[in-house]
């Protein structure tokens, strides 16, 4: 009884001690999990404004103002001896068509200077629609069609509201401009619709005409020749490194280079590459094929490490149970760990690779970054990729550039959202096999 | 399955071994057929339009335009010949004495000059400010690292804080001034035309330039580390929208971009003159500089195209009065002088210094 008084009195003191002790232990647990979720909440705010900010300015990039023309394909500017030769076709007048249908537009305007205003309403690049759709239907010529082509950059900010007009008066546009461009406007000619072309044309000098597609294909084939190279090295390196190197001085050097080497600046690389795939090997400049290269020794690294990783962590009795039914190493190896690590290896090439999507300074010293019109066709051709078009289009003077740059921004978002899915997709492809 | 991941590792290691070297030695051997152009960010606007124009009016290949700046567009230009190395360098200044010799060293010999017309360089501010007149003197006085005080031969370090100090007709303002950082060729040249031109008017200085001149150059080109003149980076688009934010500060850049943003931005009388299109042609207006590219003429023939990419750029229809390059913001040359770089361009005249 005394005894058992003596207990209880014993553990009520400990349980008192205990009980005081819980507030603070509460409490901080919430303040720790209050700094956390603030850590989050940062982060997702700072993502918030760059989406918005990025979107707020980019999303009028995806529509263009268009004006409707009605062109006579007149066959005195066309063909003038009736040849109906691709040739002749293919040299025609089509400026001035557009020219004249302008005029016929705005009869009254009649001074030099002010016919080229006029001329400006509409882009340079009608006249090469128009080529094309000779070339394709001659018949067209000596008909009138009514036809929309792009206005000129000045004519689409000015529609989105990115010109500013006070009074009726503005600094960029003259005018008497603004009046023709409020006629069109009146008269139902000019219409805003889908910006086909950013998707669908290589760079141009001319905003209304400029697309990223031959930015997303040069990226493309990079990525490829990139994946391809460091994806099968990387794994090869961390596999030998980790399962069957001795364990020595050569190893241990090896080691610290690779990690070394994570953390080198990427403009190195990119002299590496000069020095090395340039001026030694001798390949071209600008091309997929040596951005691939430069790039896969950048990822390396990243993805030897991340693969090392996960190979640490394919737990030890898998090896032995394997080497005990009587696997080989290397059938241990290639059976069982290399499988089971191979979600970890991934996750590591994914976001070596997205590093590597977004780089552009290696590529400044192998010639990417470059004014590349043609889409390539293949690894060897001159192209560019999607960040170093984004610096492109930033540092254009023309202001139709600006929301330009943020929808190729977007798409380079996009881009990488799309490969980070792949990437989770593929994943658990992996995971749920073992 | 598991077997064939480290089978196709090897098969891939294989083949890129084996086919890098192969595709090499079969592609050094095919040529190359376009034109590759490399140099001056300022002409890179320009040098762009003509060479988009000329992949879409005729069947050759659109030229690879590369932005490397003057100085190493120069390099690349001058480190030989053959289809590794650029056809065409842009420059916004006159080739080097010794950058030719460093191409003759490398077998680059033969080298026409073309000067494709003028860039000016404006000093503007905010639409919302009223405009600023200022000489190229106060300019200096205003941004040079150390000035003439009183005394002949004695420099101090620039203690002028605003407009004011500098000028008392100036407005009393803190000085701001936003523009490109050393390695940029306009900063070269706003220090050359614009500061050099306003260090000059000092006697002692100016006798200096015979006798000492790396000291006057010195004196001259040096920009104040103070904070009043702030290195705004290459982009040039990123000056214009801080001069909004603004309205007290000042902006250096090119011509075309006041000219693109002339609803938001004005530029400054500099020596009585307004930085407008035509005071630009005609010489007025002292910050402007010519605009160069040069042809390594060996390769005319070597590359397709080359003789009808320059035909285009020194066509009318380009580098006119009324041309394409104009409503980019380039400022065309006179009548005499235009026909003087077409006869060049037309017979590869050879560079002569």
């Amino acid at each position: 009884m005394n005894r058992t008084g003596l207990q209880t009195k014993e553990s009520n003191a400990r349980l008192n001690l205990i009980k005081a002790g819980l507030k603070k232990r509460y409490f901080k647990e919430r303040v720790f999990r209050f700094f956390g979720m603030v850590a989050i909440l940062t982060a997702l705010a700072m993502l918030a404004i760059l989406f918005v900010s990025i979107t707020g300015k980019g999303y009028t990039a995806f529509e263009q103002t268009f004006v409707r023309l009605d062109i006579t394909f007149d066959t005195e500017m066309i063909d003038p001896e009736n040849t109906g030769a691709k040739d002749v076709h293919s040299k025609g007048d089509y400026g001035g068509i557009v020219k004249k249908s302008l005029r016929q537009m705005f009869p009254d305007v009649k001074d030099r200077r002010q016919k080229r205003d006029l001329y400006s309403l509409a882009s340079s690049g009608a006249a090469f629609q128009l080529r094309k759709m000779v070339l394709s239907d001659p018949s067209i010529i000596g008909t009138t069609q009514t036809i929309w082509v792009p206005t000129d950059d000045d004519v689409d900010m000015l529609m989105k509201g990115h010109i500013k007009v006070e009074s009726g008066v503005s600094g960029r546009i003259k005018p008497y401009k603004l009046e023709w461009i409020h006629s069109l406007k009146d008269r139902g000619a000019l219409e805003k619709r889908f910006n086909r072309a950013l998707f669908t044309s290589g760079d141009s000098r001319e905003p209304e005409l400029a697309g990223i597609w031959g930015a997303v294909v040069g990226s493309l084939y990079t990525m490829m020749v990139t994946l391809l190279l460091s994806f099968p090295l990387g794994v090869a390196t961390a596999v030998y490194l980790e399962e069957f190197a001795p364990q020595n001085m050569w190893t241990d050097i090896i080691e610290v280079n690779i990690n070394n080497l994570a953390a080198v600046p990427s403009i190195v690389f990119g002299l590496l590459g000069l020095a090395v795939f340039l001026n030694f090997f001798g390949l071209p400049r600008s091309a997929p094929m040596v951005g691939g290269l430069v790039l896969s020794l950048m990822t390396l690294p990243t993805i030897i490490i991340a693969s090392r990783a996960s190979l640490k962590s394919v737990p030890p009795s898998i090896r032995e149970g394997a080497l005990g039914v009587g696997a080989s190493k290397m059938q241990a190896v290639t059976h069982h760990v290399l499988p089971l690590a191979m979600p970890g290896m991934l996750t590591g090439t994914i976001i070596g690779m997205a590093r590597a999507l977004g780089e552009t300074a290696p590529l400044l010293m192998i010639g990417m970054v470059a004014f590349i019109v043609d889409i390539p066709t293949g690894i060897f051709d001159i192209a560019t990729v999607l960040p170093v078009q984004i610096y492109l289009w930033a540092d254009s003077p023309e202001r139709a550039f600006v929301e330009r740059t943020s929808a190729a921004i977007i798409m380079l978002l996009a881009f990488l959202l799309l490969m980070n899915a792949a990437a989770v997709v593929l994943r658990n492809k992996f995971e749920k096999r073992w | 399955m598991k077997k064939n991941i480290a089978t196709a590792a090897v098969a891939v290691i294989a083949a890129v071994t084996f086919l890098v070297p192969a595709l090499t030695a079969s592609l050094s051997a095919a040529g190359r057929d376009y034109i590759s152009i490399v140099g001056s960010s300022t002409v890179y606007p320009f040098a762009t339009v003509v060479a988009e124009q000329f992949g879409k009016t005729t069947n050759f290949k659109t030229p690879k335009i590369e932005s490397t700046g003057s100085g190493g567009g120069l390099k690349l230009f001058c480190s030989g010949i053959g289809i590794e190395h650029p056809d065409i360098t842009n420059a916004s200044r006159r080739i080097k004495k010794s950058e030719v010799e460093n191409c003759a060293k490398n077998g680059v010999t033969d080298i026409t000059e073309i000067k494709i017309g003028y860039d000016g360089i404006v000093i503007a501010n905010s639409r919302k400010a009223d405009i600023m007149k200022v000489s190229r003197k106060d300019l200096f006085l205003a941004l040079a690292k150390d000035i003439p005080m009183g005394k002949e031969g004695e420099l101090v370090p620039n203690p002028n804080k605003t407009w004011k100090d500098v000028n008392t007709s100036l407005p009393d303002i803190k000085i701001e001034v936003l523009g490109p950082p050393p390695t940029s060729g306009t900063r070269d040249a706003f220090a050359e035309l614009g500061l050099e031109g306003g260090c000059k008017e000092f006697e002692w200085i100016r006798t200096m330039k015979k006798k000492d001149s790396k000291n006057y150059k010195a004196i001259c080109h040096a920009v104040r580390e103070d904070g009043a003149y702030v290195e705004a980076g290459e982009n040039d688009v990123l000056i214009v929208r801080k001069l909004e934010a603004n309205p007290d500060a000042f902006g250096v850049f090119g011509f075309s971009f006041l000219d693109q943003n002339a609803d938001r931005v004005q530029g400054s009388i500099v020596d009585g003159v307004e930085p407008t299109f035509e005071n630009i042609a005609d010489g007025k207006y002292p910050v402007s500089r010519p605009l160069y590219f040069y042809v390594k003429k060996a390769h005319v023939g070597m590359i397709p195209g080359m003789k009808e990419f320059l035909s285009e750029f020194t066509s009318e229809k380009a580098w006119g009065e009324e041309g394409y390059l104009v409503d980019k913001g380039l400022i065309p040359m006179l009548e005499e002088e235009k026909k003087k770089f077409l006869e060049d361009g037309a017979s590869l005249k050879n560079l002569s210094m």
